[in-house]
């Protein structure tokens, strides 16, 4: 380099980075610009709780899963105390990725396939070949004399893995708080108060930023306009078809037809946010309220819960409730979408579809059917959501304008920190996902005496 | 024809491709058995397209509103329209069981789609089951299988 070029300094600190978010708008580097994804992975994807995986991934002792937290390598794998463990995927000897498949069977250790360290499935230090080499070396004093890393924390909530890279940090429940009330009702919706994960999910590659992604999924005034051509022209086509009006509709048009919804639909519907992030449309109807019974489901509901628990349960037909940082679920079927960033506009959307043990199995056909419609690469629905988040993340680029506008129904002083329901029109879910962006890419305060022994 | 020769479902299968390279969609919606399903598995060598999600498995109603679909007049992921392109090799004939009506072909082809500056490849295997209806080779059902299914795809949008 020669003497005069000046010493690169990135664009945005920890300190600076937050000034990108004002209460009602968000400057265009938080979708744009590398160090910004930079510092999102190393500090916000840290200091706060991610989903890793399903239980139900690795049934077995020795079975694992790979997967990433933000841009990290993790593994998820049965230890033989029946236990979920959540591994960093790197050898601690040279870097080497102890998996490379997405799931399999390690047996009752993993086994690094470059020189043979391995280690017991909760990551400790199993054997080296050729011990007496490190003899005398201090080995043992290194972190990579230790054996796997694991992470900071982990917690299986009703089968659902959730991890946080960072040893110290904001607990589980206080994360998450009463927005685990959708999680509730996801797996609620089991007789058996349990889900199993069905099949691969659908791998959707998006070049665009993981946040606009997430953002979408409480974006109400999109759906009429975004997927008039398959929602608007299913509607039309079946109308011409004189379909009796006694005959149930198919299940296809029960799924798509509501996404024409007008705007009063989606207001009346209501949005409620938590603090940290979280938050669901559809507090009192949804896209998915009117579904067909099918069958036998409610007589078994009542057998399980008794009759006022399962209406309760049943009742509730939340549209889709975020996870701050990037996850979705739709409770009322069953989906989980993960939305996991590869860099700052690209990332790949993994949507997987859950089983509710003891119940119909025409309710997971539903479920996968909706799956394939909405959220597949080959889907007439996900085909314009691309398109519009495409175009968003190539807009941006423009330099008239470098804000981008999240203000619908804003009202000053909003606060977060308390639950809130509004319209299911407002803006307000991303405002405060935003809000929670600023909280955890912001050094966390020291754990208080309690949680530090969770 | 009330009983094709090879040829002729060989041939058929090769008109199919021109007709979906060509965009004649309402041609090809006409090739279809009423109760004929398009499936794209999701995973390697799948065999249930019902309980698990797959990429395709559509119906009539449904083949119909993606023809209908690829026309209109506000399909922002069609503006501008995507292009596509099937090289296909000499499909096998693997059941010509007359008395049944019945007739299954194995075509391997490579599939591009292009759209402004991107374009892919595809390699698939699709599987016709075809019968003949007053005089005509019919789709009672079509599978294609990519050869890589579990990857991460964006948008696939027309019809491989
Ligand atoms: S890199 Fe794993 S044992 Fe050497
Ligand atoms: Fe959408």
């Amino acid at each position: 380099m020669p003497a005069d070029t000046p010493a690169y300094t990135p664009a945005y600190t920890i300190d600076t980075v937050t000034d990108l978010v004002q209460p009602h708008q968000v400057h265009r580097d938080v979708y744009t610009d590398p160090e910004v994804y930079r510092l999102e992975m190393k500090h916000l994807f840290a200091n706060t709780w991610v989903f890793v995986g399903h239980d139900s991934q690795t049934p077995n002792k020795g079975d694992y899963y790979t997967t990433q937290i933000g841009d990290q390598p993790i593994i998820q794998v049965r230890h033989s105390d029946n236990e979920i463990y959540v591994l960093y995927n790197r050898c601690p000897h040279k870097g080497t990725k102890i998996a490379i498949d997405r799931e399999g069977n390690t047996g009752k250790f993993f086994r690094c396939p470059y020189h043979a360290w391995s280690f017991k499935t909760d990551g400790c230090k199993l054997a080296i070949p050729l011990k007496k080499g490190y003899e005398g070396t201090g080995l043992e004093e290194t972190v990579s004399g230790q054996g796997m890393k694991s992470v900071g924390a982990v917690k299986n909530y009703r089968g659902f893995i959730f991890a946080r890279l960072a040893e110290d940090g904001i607990g589980f429940e206080e994360f998450f708080g009463d927005s685990l009330s959708s999680l509730d009702n996801m797996v609620d919706r089991s007789p058996a108060g349990r889900l199993e994960v069905a099949g691969p999910p659908l791998r959707y590659m998006h070049k665009c930023n993981w946040k606009m992604l997430v953002e979408n999924q409480t974006d109400t005034c999109h759906p009429m306009v975004a997927h008039e051509s398959s929602a608007g022209t299913a509607v039309k086509i079946f109308e011409d078809m004189d379909w009796p009006a006694d005959k149930p509709k198919p299940m296809a048009m029960e799924i798509i037809a509501p996404f024409m919804s007008p705007y009063e639909f989606f207001e009346n519907m209501g949005i409620r946010t938590w603090p940290n992030g979280h938050g669901h449309t559809g507090v009192h109807h949804s896209i998915h309220s009117d579904y067909s019974a099918i069958p036998g489901y409610f007589e078994q509901m009542v057998d399980a819960y008794g009759e006022e628990k399962a209406k309760q349960i049943l009742g509730e037909n939340r549209h889709n409730t975020v996870y701050f940082p990037n996850i979705m679920i739709k409770g009322p079927i069953q989906q989980l979408r993960n939305f996991i960033p590869l860099g700052p506009d690209k990332t790949l959307v993994e949507s997987y579809i859950y089983r509710l043990v003891d119940a119909p199995d025409q309710l997971l056909a539903r479920t996968a059917m909706y799956n394939r419609l909405i959220n597949a690469p080959t889907s007439m629905v996900g085909h314009d959501d691309l398109e519009m988040y495409e175009r968003a993340q190539e807009g941006l680029a423009a330099d008239g304008i470098e804000w981008v506008n999240i203000q619908r129904l804003y009202e000053d002083g909003e606060d977060f920190d308390h639950e809130a329901v509004e319209n299911g029109t407002t803006e307000r879910q991303m405002r405060n996902q935003f809000h929670a962006w600023v909280k955890f890419m912001a050094p966390q305060p020291a754990p208080a005496q309690a949680e530090a022994a969770e | 024809m009330s009983f094709p020769a090879r040829e002729d479902l060989i041939d058929f299968i090769y008109d199919e491709a021109r007709m979906l390279d060509e965009g004649r969609y309402t041609e090809w919606l006409d090739l279809w058995m009423p109760e004929g399903v398009y499936w794209m598995p999701l995973d390697y060598k799948q065999t249930d397209p019902d309980l698990v999600t797959s990429l395709l498995y559509e119906d009539q109603f449904m083949l119909r509103l993606r023809v209908e679909r690829l026309n209109g007049a506000r399909t922002f992921s069609q503006k501008p329209k995507s292009r596509c392109h099937h090289v296909i090799q000499r499909p096998f004939v693997d059941v010509m069981d007359a008395g049944a009506n019945r007739y299954v072909t194995n075509t391997n082809m490579h599939y591009v789609e292009t759209r402004l500056d991107d374009q892919f490849l595809l390699a698939i295997t699709a599987t016709h089951e075809l019968t003949v209806i007053d005089g005509k080779i019919r789709i009672a059902n079509k599978r294609v299988d990519l050869l890589n299914c579990d990857a991460a795809f964006g948008n696939i949008q027309l019809l491989p």
